[in-house]
């Protein structure tokens, strides 16, 4: 199996899937990339926990302002039409449902949905942010992660390990090999890398796949 | 005549006890009221318990006086951070008691403190570790868990504009959790940038309103961690 797809790409993949007009949180780590690969002519709005609608990009070099930062403490800026807010409100609008999509990491999805990502249970001292609350309220749940971990162990599995973030919550896994949808029927494969048998994918999935009738390549273009 | 306005960030933080409950705003660097912070490091309040989002990075903020021994107790949604040694430190030593709360529950639970809220229930962590040991109740065929408020003896803030007042002005994202737990705080005490004449804040635009505020003092340099942990790397 060749071409399994590296982080810019399976973001330009998440990318596809936010519709123009979108209100979309992205949680801190590699999710944050999808804002670099969405579509040209729309017209998404990024909300950051902290207190912010229609986040920028980092500042250039001269603008950085202390008192702007994202959910992973890192220097932004806030594009024309974007507004500011205390932590109340905004985890009213998370909370609320009024968040239309979430893009998340994850360490582990169980084919019911449930998301586990925020600790591994060994942590030192764990952490929890606003993912709880993110794929409580949010309308979707995206996650974006490589299929198995650095030891080839299955990130979708039959049931999380590890404690849970929340309960049947995920909408969508983009892997690195495949989009999988996650509904009544358990995990679904949307598209998948065109020279990967549907065996080899199962090989690496922890619990039963079913291809989708209508299943397409997942064909994400090599970018820079 | 109602004038909040004291002289020194000595005085701002001179009655803070040992054993008090401190809510400290800021997300990051965003908001932190670092000046505050270090005036209460200086004081030497023991005991503490501290109330935030984050544990400090550095030896800065709240870092300074989890370092410094002064926290018994600390309650947050994501204490670990790049350069958030001292906390990594205290809590594998077991030096100190930790309350990890998801940060959409944080901010509320501050909010039902300063709003008179006995209690709520959020679908927010059902299912989850820190769900554990709450009170489970359906509402419209989903599961919820009742969280209680945090009040605080005092809360520490940072805004960019007061009046003699206490009207607050905040800038850009500084805002985050000075508006719930000025509410929340037996004592609110803020500090700002510049210190204005009552009537020139447009009413329109204020956003912590007076009888929320019990102390402002004004900063008009504030510390900033940005250069504060550059130079601990020197």
């Amino acid at each position: 199996m060749t071409g399994r797809l590296g982080r810019d790409r399976i973001a330009w993949r998440v990318g596809r899937d936010i519709p123009d007009g979108s209100f979309v949180n992205l949680g801190i780590g590699m999710p944050e990339l999808v804002a670099n690969h969405l579509p040209e002519g729309r017209e998404i709005v990024f909300q950051s926990e902290n207190g912010i609608l229609g986040m920028g990009p980092r500042p250039e070099p001269g603008e950085e302002d202390e008192e702007l930062v994202n959910a992973g403490k890192k220097l932004v800026t806030l594009l024309p039409g974007g507004s500011f807010f205390h932590h109340a409100d905004s985890f009213a609008m998370i909370r609320g449902g009024h968040i239309d999509i979430c893009v998340l990491g994850a360490f582990q999805v169980s084919r019911t949905g449930d998301l586990a990502n925020w600790t591994t249970g060994m942590d030192a001292l764990p952490g929890v942010g606003g993912a709880m609350d993110l794929v409580a309220g949010s309308k979707r749940v995206f996650v974006m992660t490589t299929h198995t971990t650095r030891n080839g162990d299955p990130k979708i599995v039959e049931e999380c390990v590890l404690p849970l973030t929340g309960k049947g919550c995920v909408s969508t896994v983009y892997s690195d090999l495949a989009v999988v949808d996650f509904g009544p029927d358990g995990p679904v494969v949307r598209e998948k890398l065109e020279d990967l048998d549907f065996d080899e994918l199962q090989d690496r999935t922890g619990t039963p796949l079913r291809l989708a009738n209508d299943w397409k390549p997942l064909e994400v273009p090599i970018l820079d | 005549m109602m004038n909040k306005v004291v002289d020194s960030l000595e005085d701002a933080v001179a009655d803070i006890h040992d054993g008090a409950v401190v809510h400290v705003g800021g997300f990051g660097m965003a908001g932190s009221p670092i000046d505050l912070l270090h005036a209460l490091a200086e004081r030497g309040a023991r005991d503490l318990t501290i109330v935030s989002n984050n544990a400090g990075v550095g030896r800065v903020g709240i870092a300074r006086l989890l370092a410094g021994g002064q926290v018994g107790r600390i309650v947050c949604s994501f204490p670990r951070q790049d350069n958030s040694t001292v906390i990594d430190d205290l809590h594998r030593e077991g030096r100190i008691e930790l309350e990890l709360v998801p940060q959409g529950t944080l901010a509320e639970r501050i909010r039902a403190a300063g709003a008179g809220i006995g209690g709520f229930y959020t679908p927010t962590s059902v299912g989850t570790p820190l769900a554990e040991g709450k009170e489970h109740r359906v509402f419209d065929g989903r599961e919820h868990v009742l969280e209680l408020p945090i009040h605080a003896d005092f809360a520490l803030v940072k805004a960019e504009k007061a009046d003699r007042w206490g009207n607050l002005v905040y800038r850009k994202a500084q805002r985050n959790f000075g508006p719930p737990m000025c509410m929340a705080a037996t004592t609110a005490v803020v500090q700002v940038r510049t210190v204005v004449e009552l009537g020139e804040l447009d009413p329109e635009t204020v956003v912590t309103p007076s009888i929320f505020v019990d102390r402002v003092v004004a900063v008009p340099n504030p510390l900033s961690e940005r250069e504060l942990i550059a130079r601990e790397g020197e």
